[in-house]
């Protein structure tokens, strides 16, 4: 199984371990990512608010960009994966939308047809494409003890709803099932972990960052698993903004599901990422899983 | 036999849907408020979506886009996938965003600056960069809260989370092509 891989911004650098577990996974599980020559950034929400056809071309920008031998794009962040399906359904749905957007991709000597290019998250890819039998025969270290907590976040589930429940998602926690985990079965698993606000309005930020937190806490997870980079960045990076403002002390480790899922699979942790994340997850790793988990 | 009726709404309307892709369904609102109790951020919101949907059939223009509700929209998407009526209530949002940028009106809200910065990023190097993102951007609009911002700086760079330098794609001129090609053409709708 061959695919075209958009890694986003954010998976360059400060979501590294997310990229480096993808791709670790990826590749036990046989699934082949080529990595989209000389992609751009998608402009997260950020061209969206100033220019609607600069928003959709520079998105469409890569989607003109895949090798016309592979017709499907994997892209982890949940930004990425809406806005490059998102424009594909526009240009799809609008003409005149297609018309512009082709004049500008032209501009550059590039042409999209959509429709041509099936945009897809890895959490699909590996649900959907590689099953529970492949993903149950790779286990080698069971999760047993271990309680986490799916986190989905929104932009992989709405507007669009491709392959969950956009209210209810459960493919994440049939995924850690199937590898052994406890599933902590909370209700805040695809509300909002407030975006760009931390940037813009830290009181909202940190209010959407509690309740996620509380709710985790409360359900007594050991680990929230984020499928997003900004979900990720703002759970664990404002984790100690967040409960110095309302005097709390949660210490809850924020890791991409793909590192846990490395972990299962017997991958060294070092090469899965871990340690970049700021709320350490080795000492709960240890403590759970013990030697199992050889960190 | 059918009778095609000439658009009877206001001006303030007729622009939105002009400028969001199915922005056609807003006359569907039913004042059901599904929008505003689905929103993480509605109870900070001068008026909640089906209020402002209100508020532009009655084309109240500079009150919609001096409110502060599209600035505490974080496109999660609830109230859209929540309208019975399928209005896609984050379009709108969008929507409402670009004209109160496009107009100055953008008076309570540092995101138009963060949006700015983020983009110019984009457009020089192709990639976004999150040091000079920012550096720029706190120099710029909050420079005390820049201090506050070091020590998650300098966690983030330990942990080899943030780059000192910006990555340049290969082919930026071709992107830049593309940029100024759709400044000219002027929207997508």
């Amino acid at each position: 199984m061959k695919y075209a891989y958009y890694p986003g911004c954010s998976l360059e650098r400060n979501s590294a371990a997310y990229d480096v577990s993808v791709r670790q996974v990826a590749d036990l599980l046989g699934i082949k990512l080529v990595e989209l020559d000389d992609w751009n950034c998608c402009g997260a929400t950020e061209f969206f608010s100033q220019d609607e056809l600069v928003a959709t071309s520079v998105i469409a920008r890569n989607l003109a960009l895949v090798d016309s031998q592979l017709n499907q794009l994997v892209a982890p962040c949940a930004a990425c994966y809406l806005n490059l399906s998102k424009t594909d359904r526009l240009m799809a749905e609008h003409p005149h939308m297609n018309d512009k957007v082709n004049q500008c991709l032209a501009a550059g000597g590039l042409n999209y047809k959509p429709g041509s290019v099936r945009v897809r998250h890895i959490l699909d890819v590996i649900y959907t494409d590689i099953g529970e039998t492949a993903i149950r025969d790779k286990v080698v270290r069971p999760l047993t003890n271990l309680r986490i907590a799916p986190y989905y976040g929104c932009q992989v589930v709405r507007p669009d709803v491709a392959f969950d429940n956009p209210e209810y998602p459960m493919k994440m926690d049939e995924l850690f099932q199937w590898v052994g985990a406890e599933v902590v079965d909370y209700p805040v698993k695809a509300h909002c972990c407030s975006g760009h606000m931390t940037q813009i309005s830290e009181p909202q930020a940190y209010e959407l960052i509690r309740r996620l937190l509380a709710s985790a806490a409360e359900y007594k997870a050991d680990m929230i698993l984020c499928m997003c980079p900004m979900c990720q960045l703002n759970l664990d990076a404002y984790q100690a903004a967040t409960n110095k403002y309302f005097g709390t002390n949660y210490k809850i480790p924020i890791i991409f599901f793909t590192q846990l899922l490395g972990v299962a699979f017997g991958l060294d942790t070092k090469k899965l990422g871990f340690g970049k994340e700021i709320v350490a997850a080795e000492p709960v790793l240890q403590s759970k899983l013990g030697a199992n988990a050889a960190v | 036999m059918v009778t095609t009726h000439a658009f009877k709404g206001s001006a303030f309307l007729k622009e939105i849907i002009a400028d969001t892709p199915g922005g056609e369904r807003i006359v569907h609102c039913m004042q059901c408020g599904s929008c505003g109790g689905s929103c993480p951020n509605g109870a900070d919101m001068q008026y909640t979506p089906r209020g402002v949907f209100a508020l532009i059939n009655a084309n109240e223009r500079e009150k919609v886009l001096t409110s502060n509700t599209m600035w505490c929209c974080v496109s999660c998407y609830f109230c859209t996938t929540r309208c019975p009526q399928q209005i896609p209530i984050t379009e709108i949002m969008y929507a409402l965003k670009r004209l109160a940028i496009a107009e100055g009106l953008a008076r309570q809200t540092d995101a138009p600056a963060l949006a700015k910065t983020f983009t110019d990023m984009v457009e020089w190097f192709g990639r976004s960069f999150e040091l000079g993102l920012a550096s720029r951007y706190y120099l710029f609009n909050k420079p005390l809260a820049m201090l506050k911002m070091g020590p998650l700086g300098l966690a983030m760079f330990t942990r080899g989370r943030m780059a000192l330098l910006p990555t340049k794609i290969r082919q930026v001129g071709q992107l830049q092509a593309i940029i100024r090609k759709a400044r000219e053409l002027g929207g997508a709708s």
